[in-house]
């Protein structure tokens, strides 16, 4: 791969320029930004078109063409740095991918994206062993225990590597297939709706001279509700936390009013720092803005504060609820029955993923699972939760009889 | 009082915009004031939010009132659009405009479609009339509940509220000579978006303190014995203490006090409490928490502390 020692001036981009263009936009699309040849045939167009004087100009030519959303932005800022010459940035992004013989990066080198871009740029293999060599970076395995005891813990996110990303896309695409859409009371131009449209009716048979009244018709519009995710962080479900995120990261920025909250001995509402950020960076915000990682739970308290301080403000317009928890909880039963009963009074509907279920013979025995299964329209369990594409399966699959909630209980 | 206040008849202080609130019966806190002024000053549309019955809508009429100008009211609902909201055309009347013309002999296209949309097919609706007053006498205009309405809603009212013209593709645009003075109210069942907010002076309205909510009582309800009032507030002060699912707001209070003085109640004891608790509270959670001991407990508590009061 060439790399220019200067961006050159004004005038056609020379063959090596044009080719250096070419490398960079293949660099972008392995980490993951939709650059397709078209966009390359744009950059070179806007290169051509001359007024590049400095460095920054050609930043920012590049940045117009190939970043087309917000969240693009840090990766496109490092590739550019690394890509068009930056020594210190390519040292370190090496030293990122060869850690076993270097001493580990440092903070610095762990800018959200860094790794997207480290698994762009080099061999994909070698970032694939170091990654299942790397140690789980949480101290200890909690996921069979739970408590209400509150901890107060920070937790630092490994970076998302291409491949997560490329599945937590699919992921959230398989997803919509079996969305859920709510008559709105507008309407919409249509050949064979319901309603006449008498505005358009009337403009069309002006337009012929008021001779002929030409019926124009329209139709109800429909439109995904609100979605609010309840999501447990607490020990028990501390291995699947990371990839919750990132699914609900691209979910919120695939659809329109979601509202995502933590909770594990306190809720946190997450839905600003999840919002249009770089996947890395939101994980960064997110893992300052929760206090309580892998703590205890509460889900009981945790669903009376969502009641009291939040349902009223996001539980609006037909929202749909999806909570993600075990449903274990050692505390107050009494309590989470009374607050699963308000929350199914103001939610339209309410969707439990457990993703717990490590095995067949599962038997909703809990008292928690018990007192909240009565108030659940669906209940999604999973069986084994390893990779985002098992949780967009559990989500996605066609509602059959394990997912009603009655039946659980009558096998318990 | 400086002469472009002393034109428009618009209050030139904040104390003067309390007493206006004052002479309506409507007792502001300073805070409130504040923000009704600098609106008024400003020229900004007012942000209204807080719990229902806190006197949100009402700020709007007693504004409209005590200034002399119109009230033009868009209550939110889903759905609400632009035929409900900004205008819609007669359409019965310009179809049998179009059979009269026809059987007139009439064939102008051109001048046809000129006259069935004029002015005098228009059907104008609350944001359209609030565009439309002559100056000096820009009309309050109330849009009540916003968040029962939808972004797409939201999206347009930005538009008409920066530079409040709306436009009608037959007719053209129309602005106002005066802007109006714009009250949006909203009770937070939904985040209404930042980019609204920030051209908005927001006002968070919150519950009254004891003092004040008295004087609310004494305002709006004159007949009720001062006795009772400082015991209706103290119930109420000492509900919202509590933890109930949702508060009593002013509101609730003014109509305890109307439901106890009709029942000839000249101070609160359990069992009128327990009998009107439906007044106060909404929800039936909070009633079965409240009916029998609980309320004994809290009538009892400001009780001690009413007559330690009066002691002092």
């Amino acid at each position: 791969m060439d790399r220019p020692s200067l961006v050159p001036g004004q005038g056609a981009p020379s063959g090596r320029l044009a080719l250096n263009i070419m490398h960079f936009a293949r660099v972008l699309r392995e980490a993951g930004l939709p650059v397709g040849p078209g966009h390359v045939i744009d950059a070179l167009d806007a290169a051509q078109a001359g007024a590049l004087r400095s460095r920054e100009d050609f930043y920012w030519t590049l940045h117009a063409v190939f970043v087309k959303r917000r969240e693009h932005k840090e990766i496109f800022d490092q590739a550019f740095h690394v890509f068009w010459k930056k020594p210190k940035m390519l040292e370190q992004l090496m030293q990122l991918m060869f850690q076993q013989i270097t001493r580990p990066a440092d903070e610095k080198a762990k800018k959200a994206g860094f790794r997207r871009l480290a698994e762009a740029m080099f061999d994909k293999v070698e970032s694939q062993s170091r990654r299942e060599e790397k140690p789980d970076s949480l101290e200890f395995d909690a996921t069979f225990s739970h408590s209400d005891m509150e901890v107060l813990r920070r937790k630092d996110f490994e970076q998302m590597t291409v491949t997560e990303q490329a599945q937590a896309r699919q992921a959230i695409a398989r997803l919509n297939v079996h969305r859920l859409e709510i008559p709105t009371r507008r309407f919409r131009p249509s050949h064979a709706g319901e309603r006449i449209d008498l505005r358009r009716t009337l403009k069309g048979s002006l337009r012929a001279g008021g001779h002929l009244i030409d019926l124009a018709r329209r139709e109800r519009q429909w439109r995904e509700p609100p979605l609010v995710v309840l999501c447990d962080i607490s020990g028990s479900c501390s291995n699947y936390s990371r990839m919750f995120l990132h699914f609900l990261h691209g979910l919120m920025n695939d659809r329109e009013r979601v509202s995502v909250f933590l909770f594990g001995t306190r809720l946190t509402n997450i839905s600003r720092e999840l919002k249009r950020r770089d996947v890395d960076e939101a994980m960064a915000r997110v893992s300052s803005a929760v206090k309580d990682w892998s703590g205890g739970t509460r889900i009981g308290s945790a669903l009376k504060e969502f009641n009291y301080k939040w349902a009223r403000r996001v539980l609006t317009q037909g929202a749909h609820v999806l909570i993600m928890t075990d449903g274990l909880d050692r505390e107050d039963v009494a309590l989470l029955t009374t607050e699963m009963a308000r929350l199914k009074r103001s939610a339209r509907r309410i969707v439990w993923l457990n993703p717990l279920l490590r095995y067949e013979g599962f038997e909703a025995r809990a008292a928690g699972i018990r007192a909240m299964m009565p108030y659940i329209d669906e209940f999604r369990p999973v069986h084994s939760l390893e990779s985002l594409g098992d949780l967009a399966a559990a989500l996605a699959a066609p509602r059959r009889q394990e997912h009603d909630p009655k039946q659980w209980l009558k096998a318990g | 009082m400086d002469s472009s206040s002393k034109k428009n008849g618009l209050p030139p202080s904040i104390d003067a915009v309390a007493e206006l609130l004052k002479s309506q019966g409507y007792i502001a806190d300073r805070a409130l004031s504040t923000v009704v002024f600098l609106a008024l000053k400003m020229g900004r549309p007012l942000f209204l939010e807080g719990e229902a019955g806190v006197g949100k809508t009402e700020i709007a009429k007693v504004l409209a009132e005590a200034l002399g100008r119109r009230l033009i009211r868009l209550q939110c609902y889903e759905g609400l659009d632009v035929n409900a909201a900004v205008y819609e055309w007669n359409y019965s009347a310009q179809m049998i405009e179009i059979r009269l013309a026809e059987a007139s002999g009439e064939l102008d296209r051109e001048r046809l479609g000129h006259d069935i949309f004029s002015e005098r097919f228009l059907t104008k609706r609350p944001l359209l009339q609030a565009l439309e007053a002559p100056k000096g006498l820009a009309p309050v205009l109330l849009i009540d509940e916003l968040d029962r309405t939808d972004e797409a809603f939201e999206a347009f009212l930005l538009e008409v509220l920066s530079d409040f013209q709306v436009t009608i593709p037959e007719l053209g645009t129309i602005s106002a000579v005066e802007p109006p003075i714009v009250v949006i109210t909203s009770n937070r069942t939904r985040e209404v978006h930042d980019a609204l907010k920030r051209r908005c002076l927001y006002h968070w309205v919150g519950y009254p303190d004891a003092e004040r909510e008295i004087a609310i009582i004494k305002a709006r309800r004159p007949d009720a014995p001062a006795a009772l009032a400082r015991e209706v507030v103290s119930f109420v002060q000492a509900l919202r203490q509590g933890e109930l699912y949702k508060s009593p707001g002013v509101a609730e209070t003014l109509d305890w006090v109307s439901a106890l003085h009709e029942l000839d109640a000249v101070s609160l004891d359990p069992q009128t409490v327990n009998d009107t608790l439906g007044v106060l509270l909404k929800y039936q959670d909070d009633i079965v928490r409240m009916e029998g001991s609980e309320a004994k407990r809290i009538l009892d508590q400001i009780k001690a502390e009413i007559a330690t009061m009066s002691r002092v």
